[in-house]
């Protein structure tokens, strides 16, 4: 498995590529339909991230150090960004989520171009996944 | 074009967004400005900006005559006459107050108040917190399936303890022109008031208050051109004269002794403390314009195109479901509320903003409307007189391609 570096390293280039929003929303809806499918009893309230417009589910399986995030919405374009985000955090120990500051999400340029709504909603992502690793 | 004409007094329109063109259609949530009303609150500000009514100086009185003449002009708006024209924030303020004072002096404990499943919850939750503090019963007056309010039901839902009736002339949701005639005559001759929300329907229906017999009638200055933070409640004379004050403060009184209070009359009863008089005397332009637009025929004929070509796109594609179907389109005002089967409401009006089309999605601050459809929220586009039939079609073409893009 890549480090935790490499796999953030490599979303960035994979998103810069695309100059046009539409052409990186393309690629947020792409990420968000190969996402592992995620089991329907797993859809509970304490699952659900605050903060967010639509709904967003985030499961945390610890097998010793190692966490495994699972995740699903049921709006694309935030499921897409919650793919990504597990993709680069999943299957890393806790102590190395813990260390990081998260801030090659702000090279992606998402911040800016999410509504307000949505920002809150990735920032809530992003909190619950260092929360879980806090644990 | 006529249009045209419109579009260039409102320089918002002429902006890109994303290296798109602007196609603007959140109306319902707020217009756009023109030059008109931009030029009247900078011309306030920067040559008559006093405190109004108080002082004797040129310059407060220059303003005082400014705020009075939009008074007028709101008066001629609504058919009313200037004594019954309350200035407040917007409608939601509207609601507040008329619940508060007609709470106060009408209500008490076991009366009931009604509204109805189609309202904002600027039109419900006032009368809510009315009915907590008056101990009296909130009821609801159902919508049927397309969006109409079931007026059969009204003469029922009525009994001898309903104080009001509480009424869009159109729902920001359904867009469906309510019959507020037929709903005013029901509650008079049931012995109860009507409280009518003209917040999207002074945009898009006649404003006669006389003509529809309400009791009180809202709307909000920045949904028809006018500055942010400018509202009217129009209230019937003989009522508000009977209505005790919503705040108290300066201007709103007529003495002030420890040993009495009494205050002074309509309509600067309800206007206590210092006033938005750099915003309202812009309504007199914004209303003058509404009334331009609507009396232009190549404008309402632009207007009755759009309405005919979007509900017709619409309701031809089986994947959308449109809320607020009418029995006929003369009903429907060009504002639609939809779902599309299979794609969430936000990831259409996140890829449609990167089109440059400004769409609302969510809730639409009527809650109690999505549960009654069984949905967690729906995408509407509001169009305004100064929108074309181009940006009409331009919004149809980027709705499929989102849903393209979304479903595959």
């Amino acid at each position: 498995m890549n480090t935790l570096e490499e796999a953030k390293r490599q979303v960035t280039e994979d998103f810069s590529l695309y100059e046009e929003w539409l052409d990186k929303y393309e690629y947020l809806i792409e990420l968000g339909k190969n996402l592992e499918p995620f089991p329907e009893e797993l859809k509970t309230d304490d699952r659900l991230i605050k903060g967010c417009q639509s709904r967003v589910w985030l499961d945390c399986r610890k097998e010793g150090d190692t966490l495994y995030f699972k995740a699903d919405s049921d709006a694309i374009i935030t499921k897409g960004i919650i793919s990504l985000l597990i993709g680069v955090y999943s299957g890393r120990r806790a102590s190395e989520i813990e260390e990081d500051d998260f801030s090659f999400i702000n090279d992606l340029g998402l911040r800016e171009n999410l509504s307000p709504t949505r920002a809150n909603g990735l920032a809530s992502m992003i909190e619950t996944i260092r929360r879980y690793a806090e644990q | 074009m006529a249009s045209e004409h419109f579009r260039k007094q409102f320089p918002q329109l002429g902006e890109k967004v994303y290296g798109k063109t602007l196609v603007y259609l959140d109306n319902a949530a707020t217009s756009q400005r023109p030059l008109q009303v931009l030029d009247k609150w900078e011309e306030m500000s920067s040559r008559f900006n006093a405190n109004i009514h108080r002082a004797v100086h040129r310059l407060a009185d220059s303003a005082t005559q400014e705020y009075e003449s939009a008074r007028d002009a709101v008066a001629g708006f609504l058919n009313a006459s200037r004594d019954e024209i309350v200035f407040t924030s917007g409608t939601t303020m509207s609601a507040n107050m008329a619940a508060f004072i007609f709470g106060e002096r009408f209500v008490s404990e076991g009366d009931e108040i009604i509204v109805t499943e189609a309202e904002h919850h600027s039109n419900i939750v006032p009368w809510h917190m009315m009915c907590q503090r008056r101990k009296a019963v909130l009821k609801v007056l159902p919508v049927d399936e397309s969006g109409h309010l079931d007026v059969a039901a009204l003469d029922d839902l009525i009994s001898d303890r309903t104080r009001i009736v509480c009424v869009a002339q159109i729902s920001n949701v359904l867009g469906l022109r309510n019959p507020v005639r037929e709903i005013s005559d029901i509650c008079h001759r049931r012995g109860c008031r009507i409280f009518v929300d003209g917040a999207q329907g002074a945009v898009h229906e006649k404003t006669d208050v006389r003509e529809l017999d309400c009791d009180f009638y809202a709307f909000s200055g920045h949904k028809i051109y006018a500055p942010t933070g400018t509202g009217v409640l129009y209230c019937k004379k003989e009522l508000l004269e009977q209505l005790p004050p919503y705040m108290g403060g300066g201007e709103m009184i007529e003495s002030v002794k420890w040993s009495e209070i009494t205050y002074t009359r309509i309509p600067h009863r309800f206007e206590a403390g210092t006033q938005n008089f750099n915003g309202v005397p812009a309504l007199k332009p914004a209303l003058e314009i509404a009334r331009e637009m609507r009396e232009d025929s190549s404008t309402t004929e632009e207007q009755r195109r759009i309405t005919k070509y979007v509900y017709s796109s619409l309701m031809r594609d089986p994947e959308i479901r449109l809320f607020g179907v009418p029995r006929h389109l003369e009903e429907k005002v060009p504002l639609f509320s939809f779902c599309v089967r299979g794609a969430h409401h936000e990831d259409i009006a996140l890829i449609m903003d990167k089109m440059g089309v400004a769409l609302r999605s969510g809730q639409m601050c009527a809650e109690p409307l999505m549960d009654r459809f069984g949905v967690t929220g729906m995408l509407r586009a509001s169009f305004a007189p100064y929108n074309t039939l181009a940006e009409a079609e331009y919004f149809v073409e980027s709705l499929h391609k989102a849903i393209k893009m979304i479903k595959g």
